[in-house]
């Protein structure tokens, strides 16, 4: 087995043992029912959910949301790293925003976003994308920072333009840091919907989990939280395995 | 030097850095390098080695001076038919071997079977045959500079330039690093300059030697070495090689000094 197989395994293991132990702790009374639901009760509430159109809507609602903030994010997030790359001057004015960007509540904003977007999907579009726009922005900046220069004048010595040393160089050399920061920004994008649905939206998962929270539907609530956990999990994983064998590629993994 | 005709040639060629605090980095240089020879470049740290690198392959432009090969002046980028190869590890860590050896070529537009043939022909001959789908990250270091030899290699460059090619590696490496290069050499008919600061590793390979002074860098001594073009690594055991590695030595001591403050 290798070493690998078996950090796998043992993740495996701690996350089992803490289902079965929540599970069994909620079976035997230690835990109360209404605080927490058995895990297997959480799953059964989520596939059922998961039937209905309300819940299916808010899905979409939520997914669609995140979607768009998230590209927004990476895509603009991706050109100002590159313009600040380029131009030092307004990058050393703006690098100590940057660093104390995360030091902000960015939902104190909120009303100031419904005021300026209304109270439909775009406000919450803009507190994903800002809350996921710094991460790609850091990394497209550390990731061409950390470009070796000698890589530019191999370029040079082939003869290659600005766009092709860009595309054929530069990007690949840069491409682990900015997967970090297309991993980032999903889950920033993720975090901000999610939670910008809490606060004000009629609709959405945040929503349906705060309105199901206020009327004490507990069964909804879990198999609601259940469904975003997972789907933070699998789409992290998706974008980790994809980072794997990106770093296998170049021998690292 | 050989009789043969100039394939470079450098007049009059002074680099000043500019800014605040200017920095004349080199020259003026006046130099004439033969077709088919093996020159090497030796000076102190700082002395404008790597800069006379540059402006030789066009990387940088002199800011004043000429540099003229094969006939043609070289200015503001590489010139056709010169291959650079860089003192640090400058292979592409996303590509495989076979990969980086085929970057140039497919720039270039040229048909996949002439690539391949030519790849084949390049990764054989720099001994990367068994590694041709590793990634650099599975190679030594003395492996990953033979896939940028490899690479520049197969360009068929008639004017090589190596930056310290060797300089990260360990002595023994180098040895047989050099005897790879001395074979590329004689079976490419290429014109290769040297920057080293391996006063052995100059006098082993070279047809002639280059002595720089400390900054700005300027040439105080020009060595020949009269090795046959057959050599190898062998020849540190010659008699003449000690007097080759001893002359160099002379020549330097004293800009050494110079360069560490000592002069």
């Amino acid at each position: 087995m290798t070493r690998s197989t078996r950090i796998l395994r043992a993740r495996w293991g701690v996350s089992l043992g803490l289902i079965v132990l929540l599970e069994v702790a909620c079976r035997t009374g230690l835990v109360p029912p209404l605080a927490v639901l058995p895990p297997s009760e959480m799953a059964a509430a989520m596939v059922e959910l998961l039937t209905t159109e309300e819940v299916l809507a808010n899905v979409a609602a939520t997914f669609s949301t995140v979607a768009v903030a998230f590209l927004g994010a990476v895509l603009i997030g991706f050109a100002v790293g590159v313009a600040l790359h380029g131009i030092p001057r307004l990058r050393r004015a703006i690098d100590p925003l940057l660093a104390s960007y995360y030091s902000v509540p960015i939902f104190v904003f909120y009303p100031l976003l419904v005021a300026l977007f209304g109270l439909g999907a775009l406000p919450l579009i803009a507190i994903g994308f800002l809350a996921a726009l710094p991460a790609m922005l850091i990394a497209t900046l550390l990731g061409l920072d950390r470009v070796p220069p000698v890589l530019r004048r191999v370029a040079r010595m082939h003869r290659l333009g600005p766009a092709r040393t860009a595309a054929l160089v530069i990007l690949p050399a840069a491409l682990p840091n900015l997967f970090q920061g297309i991993k980032l920004s999903l889950a920033y994008a993720f975090i901000g919907v999610i939670a910008g649905e809490f606060i004000l939206s009629g609709g959405g998962l945040g929503y349906a989990i705060a309105y199901a929270y206020e009327s004490f539907d507990n069964r909804t609530m879990y198999g609601l939280m259940l469904f975003v956990l997972l789907s933070a999990v699998v789409s992290n994983t998706l974008l980790s395995a994809w980072e794997s064998r990106l770093q296998r590629r170049r021998g690292r993994g | 030097m050989t009789e043969t005709a100039a394939h470079a040639v450098l007049r009059g060629v002074t680099r000043v850095y500019p800014g605040a605090s200017q920095v004349h980095a080199l020259g003026p240089i006046d130099l004439d390098i033969a077709k088919g020879e093996f020159f090497s470049v030796v000076g102190p740290s700082g002395c404008g080695k790597s800069t006379l690198l540059d402006v030789l392959a066009g990387l940088n432009p002199p800011s004043a001076g000429t540099i003229v090969f094969e006939g043609k002046p070289v200015a503001g980028s590489v010139p056709d038919g010169v291959g650079v190869v860089f003192q640090e590890d400058a292979s592409f860590p996303w590509l495989t071997v076979r990969d980086n050896v085929a970057f140039g070529l497919r720039r270039l537009g040229m048909d996949a079977a002439e690539i391949a043939r030519r790849v084949d022909y390049a990764v054989g001959f720099m001994g990367l045959a068994d590694f041709a789908g590793a990634y650099p990250a599975q190679l030594s270091g003395g492996m990953r500079q033979r896939v940028c030899i490899a690479r520049t290699l197969v360009l068929q460059p008639r004017l090589i330039l190596l930056d310290e090619p060797f300089g990260a590696l360990d002595q023994q490496t180098r040895l047989l690093m050099g005897d790879e290069l001395l074979r590329l050499w004689r079976e490419t008919g290429a014109t290769v300059l040297l920057i080293t600061h391996a006063l052995d590793e100059a006098a082993m390979l070279s047809d002639r030697v280059g002595v720089m002074s400390s900054r700005p860098g300027r040439f105080i001594d020009l060595v020949e070495t009269g090795w046959p073009r057959d050599r190898d690594s062998r020849i540190v055991s010659d008699a003449a090689f000690g007097a080759v590695t001893a002359r160099l030595w002379s020549s330097l001591r004293t800009e050494s000094m110079k360069a560490i403050g000592r002069g």
